[in-house]
């Protein structure tokens, strides 16, 4: 006999929360501890360097404070992308949906020039271990956006077909998706002050 | 993806999607268990290459040697060179751990084990399951890849300590990098699984403290999983950044490489490697031990016919074993000089550490107290395990403390006390699980003699492998001599033990003929055997052997009562499954 796997949508009532919700959440956390790692060796680089610059003279300021400010926005339109299929209305999804995506992407773009710039100045990853981190931290969150942005263009484009079978289903999974938009959002807000301001 | 969540019957589906990109968990668990063994089979050959360098050095390898033509590179006329010896011991390491005994225990056990234990259809979510399969088979394939480069594989040992790791030319590194990138990846995705469907998936009555201990063990196992591997991930990250792009993570300023200064801007440090290897690596450790704590506990309770002892003391001290794990992993950093403070603090926490394990091991043995037991093959494994994790544990001890890790660091002893533990400790546990959960999977009993033939010599010359090494490294004998100590003066008391060692692993290998043998012929011709052929109480117990297709069971189990209840007197025999009801 076939059965179904229990609580693919509808929450288990003990644990409050459907498979998606917690694997996401685990998920997270594993993400917790790789970026975790990183800043631990930021730390411990900066803490036994002989002389470390200050991120503001070497970094644009102004521009990673406009990307915070997209980021930010990105965060409120996924939510409102959620909380527009809660309230029934796909079509105003499908708005908030993109908006999301093309703020990720502003947000590549930005960080593009701003790659861009320290490579025409000759600042590459091997030029220090300030520039090495930098690369390596930003690197890393960039991949972990444009993967953030490929999915919110998947479910904007694609999304319309499961939420006419199970939009219950359908819902979850943007909310899923919206836990991951905040967390690299956050990652992000970490890293501003981390290597800009400091 | 697709929009539909229930699988269509299994049997409809095409070869492929049946057993080579399934999402059934039974299929995965048996990839994995079969991928897993080949891994531990072949790591188990560069042992034993090893092992002939070591007992009769510069002699060439006796025939394969012949394959090797003088100009060979790595083994000129059959006698391997220093670097390959290199080679084999980093790789010996990296496979046994990251590709054999992890990927058995969780991969295998751990995929075709609990959602039965739990009375589940499947894992919470197949496809990534499937995922994790795969990420896990292209991880070997470039590690098995790195084989064929001109240069050999990665020779940095399986630490792949820098600045030596970043320093080397040759690509074997960078491959055993990125292989470790897919095989991070795959623990992830396997790992987060198992907490996933452990924690949603257990059916109706099967309350926390009714799990059985094997699930308890995969449940801590995977969390450990989860959160220690993410930074060897970064760490990973960053040694290939310093190996491929130039950055210097892990190079020091003033590094000088063959009397000329390194051409690296410098800055960075070579114990943030060991920090964040360790990290992972300790845990690691755990994650070796624990599924096999629980393998033996289920087999334990069932041949001795009683409760194990201890049930709630044993899942308390896991928990706590799996919490402190996270703080202990600079014990294998005393002599890095990061400071005595330091050291004082990693020495407590590892003295306490070492209290679980033992409460563990206490509740097993005591297990045993006035039973009658049932000595059945995966019973003896289980019995041998008990006494030989205990020596790896005990031994352990010296090296937890500062002072005594002086002399004891990077010596034999150090390699003696880690075999004890996941050789005859763990591996003996997995083969307990191979036999105890055969008929599950196939149907068919394995054969109890050759069973026995595959124990007894197996547990002799296991002790006849490691028991040495504990000699020779209290003797002072380094763990990285390519000669096995011939040229150095204070090991030529001890050098004889090398034959004793290089002796037992060849015959070693030849009792495993029995097993594979075994392992293959019972698919045919073994003992038909029932659902329940050892009278158990778990739940895997109640769906057909093997369990059907996709569902597992015929009818949602419930589960009335704790996972070990047996010969209570009241009732009819001496065993009474979970699922069974009250009065019936």
């Amino acid at each position: 006999m076939d059965m179904e796997i229990p609580y693919t949508t509808k929450p288990r009532p003990d644990t409050g929360l459907y498979n998606g919700k917690l694997g996401m959440w685990l998920f997270l956390a594993s993400e917790v501890m790789l970026f975790g790692g990183l800043f631990s060796s930021y730390v411990f680089l900066r803490v036994g360097a002989v002389e470390w610059p200050r991120g503001a003279d070497l970094l644009n300021v102004p521009l990673a404070t406009v990307n915070t400010v997209i980021l930010i926005t990105s965060s409120m339109a996924m939510v409102m992308a959620w909380a527009s299929l809660k309230m029934d209305d796909f079509a105003k999804y499908k708005r908030y949906i993109f908006i999301t995506a093309g703020l990720g992407v502003l947000f590549l773009v930005i960080k593009s020039f701003e790659y861009a710039d320290k490579f025409s100045h000759e600042h590459y990853p091997s030029t220090s271990t300030f520039y090495a981190i930098y690369f390596t931290m930003t690197g890393l969150h960039v991949i972990h956006l444009f993967g953030g942005v490929l999915v919110c263009l998947y479910h904007g484009l694609f999304g319309g077909r499961m939420w006419k079978s199970e939009p219950e289903r359908f819902t979850n999974r943007i909310e899923v998706t919206g836990l991951y938009w905040h967390f690299v959002d956050l990652v992000w807000l970490l890293l501003f002050p981390t290597l800009y301001l400091t | 993806m697709t929009d539909e969540h229930t699988s269509p019957p299994s049997h409809t589906l095409p070869f492929w999607r049946r057993y080579i990109f399934s999402t059934d968990h039974k299929v995965i668990g048996i990839q994995y268990a079969l991928t897993a063994l080949v891994f531990m089979l072949f790591g188990f050959f560069l042992m034993l290459l090893m092992r002939w360098q070591l007992a009769y050095p510069y002699e060439a390898l006796p025939i394969i040697g012949k394959l090797f033509s003088d100009e060979h590179l790595l083994i000129p006329e059959g006698i391997m060179n220093p670097e390959f010896y290199n080679s084999l011991g980093a790789m010996h390491g990296t496979i046994m751990v990251f590709l054999a005994v992890v990927p058995l225990a969780v991969g295998a056990f751990g995929n075709y084990v609990v959602p039965l234990q739990i009375g589940a259809p499947d894992m919470a979510f197949p496809r990534l399951n499937m995922a994790s399969y795969w990420a896990y088979a292209v991880g070997g394939a470039i590690m098995f890849a790195s084989f064929f480069l001109p240069d050999g594989p990665a020779r940095s040992g399986w630490t792949s300590y820098p600045p030596l790791s970043i320093i080397e030319q040759a690509p074997g590194q960078t491959f055993w990098l990125f292989g470790m990138f897919f095989v991070i990846i795959s623990s992830l995705l396997g790992s987060l699984n198992i907490i996933t469907t452990i924690l949603q998936l257990r059916v109706e009555g099967l309350t926390l403290m009714r799990l059985p201990y094997f699930i308890w063990a995969q449940l801590i196992t995977a969390f450990l999983l989860l959160l220690a591997f993410p930074p060897l991930q970064a760490a990973a990250v960053l040694q290939i950044m310093d190996r491929v792009v130039g950055t210097s993570f892990f190079m020091p300023s003033g590094l000088v490489v063959g009397g000329l200064p390194a051409e690296v801007s410098g800055g960075g440090s070579a114990l943030l490697w060991q920090h964040l290897f360790w990290f992972l690596a300790h845990p690691e450790v755990y994650v070796l031990i624990l599924p096999a704590f629980g393998i033996v506990a289920e087999i334990i309770a069932n041949n001795t016919r009683k409760p194990i002892w201890g049930y709630r003391s044993m899942v308390y001290s896991a928990l706590f074993l799996g919490f402190m794990s996270f703080v202990v992993w600079a014990h294998h950093m005393y002599l890095t000089g990061m400071g005595t403070t330091i050291s004082a603090f990693f020495q407590t926490t590892t003295m306490i550490i070492s209290i679980p394990s033992i409460i563990i091991l206490s509740a097993l043995i005591i297990s045993l107290y006035g039973a009658s037991i049932r000595f059945t093959t995966p019973m003896l494994f289980a019995l041998g395990f008990l006494p030989m994790f205990g020596i790896g544990g005990l031994t352990g001890l010296p090296l937890g403390l500062a002072a005594a890790d002086i002399h004891l660091h990077d010596t034999y002893y150090v390699i003696g006390h880690f075999h004890y533990v996941v050789a005859p400790g763990t591996i003996f546990a997995l083969f307990a699980g191979i036999y105890f959960w055969y008929p599950k999977v196939t149907g068919r009993k394995m054969n109890e003699l050759l069973g026995k033939i595959h124990f007894w010599p197996s547990f002799i010359l296991m002790n006849g492998i490691f028991m040495p090494m504990l000699v020779q490294g209290l003797a002072g004998v380094n763990r990285r001599m390519y000669d096995g100590g011939a040229t150095y003066a204070h090991a030529q008391d001890v050098l004889v033990l090398n034959k004793v060692m290089t002796h037992s692993a060849f015959a070693l290998a030849i009792v495993q003929l029995p097993f594979i043998f075994n392992f293959f012929w019972s698919l045919k011709f073994g003992q038909k055997v029932d659902r329940n052929p050892w009278e158990a109480t778990t739940l895997e117990w109640m769906a057909p052997s093997p369990p059907v297709g996709h569902g597992n069971f015929e009818t949602i189990p419930v589960a009335h009562r704790g996972p070990y209840d047996y010969s209570d007197p009241n009732a009819p025999t001496d065993f009474t499954p979970q699922f069974q009801a009250e009065g019936s």
